[in-house]
């Protein structure tokens, strides 16, 4: 299967500090791909590099092209959707105007239309709050606002990251099996950043881990996680 | 009882102008965080503008027209050229730049227009607008022109996609561009909106006030108090605040009034209406700091 996402050499800096040393990974269409590590190893960053929200510098192909060094928002139009950490919530605008501005930039209105009976079909818990103001909303809320406003791009790409932070046990199994969910229907590839390690990796595919600003080890999940030293050395369960 | 009628409908005419430069100035602060202090220049050269195009032949309502548009590129143009480079300047260096702007429309329409007052049209029939006895022909005019815009402005921020988009970009500019607004581009409009109802602002106070390079000076001020009791960062309350501080400020000069004729004792007047104005107004943000209708924002250390 072609990469969807390729990523090769990639390197971040904030300022004078570089927080990312030659990172690499490649996401397959349709799949599932985890990023784990440590705090400060690189993970939220990599999610930004990709969607030049840093300095960056490395090659970053999306579909087969380069899009290191495009503006976030024409990024974003090529329909990778980021759902970012603290979950990017417009607090004071409703839960159905968070959802419409995502669409913004699509054309088709009876499509736009549709996707919102899906997003609901998802999260119907935000039909019934949908004139509520979105700063009101409880974390987990916000957290399927989040993705539900990711779906309204028609995402081909969706970044995650830490879905299940600052939330309930509950509320993080009921996202993550909305995740698998939407992978399966929406033929959605995932790229999930998380700390929670053993949940990332029964919900993905592949994963990568990093340290450091470096990818020191990669595999098919299953492989990462039974191996026992990269449990206890990178992953802390 | 007519007398304090009169008052009332005056003020509500004052504070329409009030209403729209406060929200001019709000439009730009909820994006930025800058107030523009050139706002005000800006709306008495577009001023200026439409009197120099009826000067040339054209209707009012045509120069009006024609001379808000102008103000629209005109604002978005100062975003893109001289706000654009700024932005991540640090505040006082943008504060510099306002005061700049400041200087260089207030000396450009003295050289293009000289410093002398001009009259300036009002486009209200006398005859047949006003109602006699509460309010003229100008400042019913004045008044039904600001709502009209305010009108329009809530319909487009409200239920147009960009509009939303202006707002989302206002709100959370790191989410907007991750939805794909070019946020950017809604500053831009931002800053032509802003001088737009800024244009409209000047050219319906003008008759009142008069033409000239330092017309806008004294209600700039009056905007920044509506704009504040309203709340800075709430654009329905700095409308509210301006019709509020238009009507205070005529009653208190009615009310001096009426002391006067009382007791005949001169307390205030006209004179000094800005003063008890704008004391009125540091009372209520020293009670309310975050204004009438504002909300306190808390920032997480």
């Amino acid at each position: 299967m072609a990469a969807l996402l390729e990523v090769k050499g990639l390197k971040a800096f904030y300022g004078q500090t570089q927080s990312l040393y030659d990172v690499g990974f490649e996401i397959p269409e349709g799949g599932i791909t985890t990023l784990l590590g440590a705090n400060g190893a690189g993970k939220t960053t990599t999610l930004r590099a990709i969607c030049n929200m840093v300095r960056t510098d490395g090659a970053i192909r999306f579909d087969g092209k380069d899009i290191a060094g495009q503006a976030t928002e024409e990024i974003v139009r090529l329909r990778i959707a980021h759902v970012p950490e603290g979950r990017g919530t417009f607090t004071t605008l409703t839960v159905d105007e968070n959802l419409r501005i995502a669409a913004y930039t699509r054309k088709d209105k009876q499509g736009v239309k549709d996707e919102l009976e899906r997003v609901f079909g998802y999260f119907p818990r935000l039909k019934e709050r949908i004139q509520q103001q979105a700063g009101t909303l409880s974390g987990g809320e916000q957290q399927m606002l989040a993705i539900a406003r990711a779906l309204m791009l028609k995402p081909r790409l969706m970044l995650l990251d830490e879905p299940s932070f600052g939330l309930a046990p509950l509320i993080v199994v009921e996202i993550f099996r909305i995740l698998r969910r939407i992978n399966e229907d929406e033929k959605v590839s995932i790229l999930l950043v998380e700390q929670n390690a053993a949940l990332a990796l029964d919900l993905a595919t592949h994963a990568y881990v990093l340290e450091t600003g470096r990818v020191v080890m990669s595999g098919p999940s299953a492989v990462i996680k039974d191996d026992e030293n990269v449990r206890k050395s990178y992953l802390g369960y | 009882m007519e007398q304090f009628v009169q008052q009332v409908a005056s003020g509500l005419a004052n504070g329409a102008i009030y209403a729209c430069v406060a929200l001019a100035l709000v439009m730009i602060y909820v994006s930025t965080d800058h107030i523009n202090f050139a706002q005000g220049e800006m709306a008495m050269f577009s001023t200026y503008l439409s009197w120099q195009l009826m000067t040339w032949g054209m209707s009012f309502w045509f120069a009006f027209i024609v001379a808000v548009a102008l103000s629209f590129v005109m604002g978005v143009l100062i975003e893109r050229l001289i706000l654009r480079p700024l932005h991540n300047a640090p505040v006082l260096s943008i504060i510099v730049v306002f005061i700049g702007l400041l200087a260089i429309f207030n000396s450009m329409a003295g050289a293009f227009w000289s410093y002398l007052i001009k009259e300036f049209p009002s486009p209200f029939p006398k005859s047949s607008f006003g109602i006699a006895g509460v309010i003229g022909a100008h400042q019913l005019g004045v008044v039904l022109v600001t709502l009209i815009v305010l009108g329009m402005l809530f319909v487009f921020f409200r239920y147009t996609p960009l509009g939303l988009a202006m707002r989302a970009a206002a709100q959370n500019p790191q989410m907007a561009r991750l939805v794909g607004v070019r946020v950017d581009w809604m500053l831009a409009l931002g800053w032509g909106l802003a001088a737009s109802i800024g244009a409209v602002a000047g050219i319906m106070v003008a008759h009142i006030v008069y033409l000239d390079p330092n017309m806008m000076g004294g209600i700039l001020l009056y905007a920044f108090a509506s704009a504040l009791v309203g709340g800075i960062s709430n654009p329905a309350g700095a409308v509210a605040g301006g019709f509020i501080v238009g009507v205070l400020e005529n009653m208190v000069a009615y009310a001096g009034n009426q002391i006067e004729k009382a007791t005949g004792v001169y307390i205030i007047g006209n004179g000094e209406k800005l003063t008890v104005a704008l004391i009125i107004v540091i009372t209520v943000l020293t009670l309310k700091p975050a204004g009438l209708f504002g909300r306190v924002v808390v920032k997480r250390v």
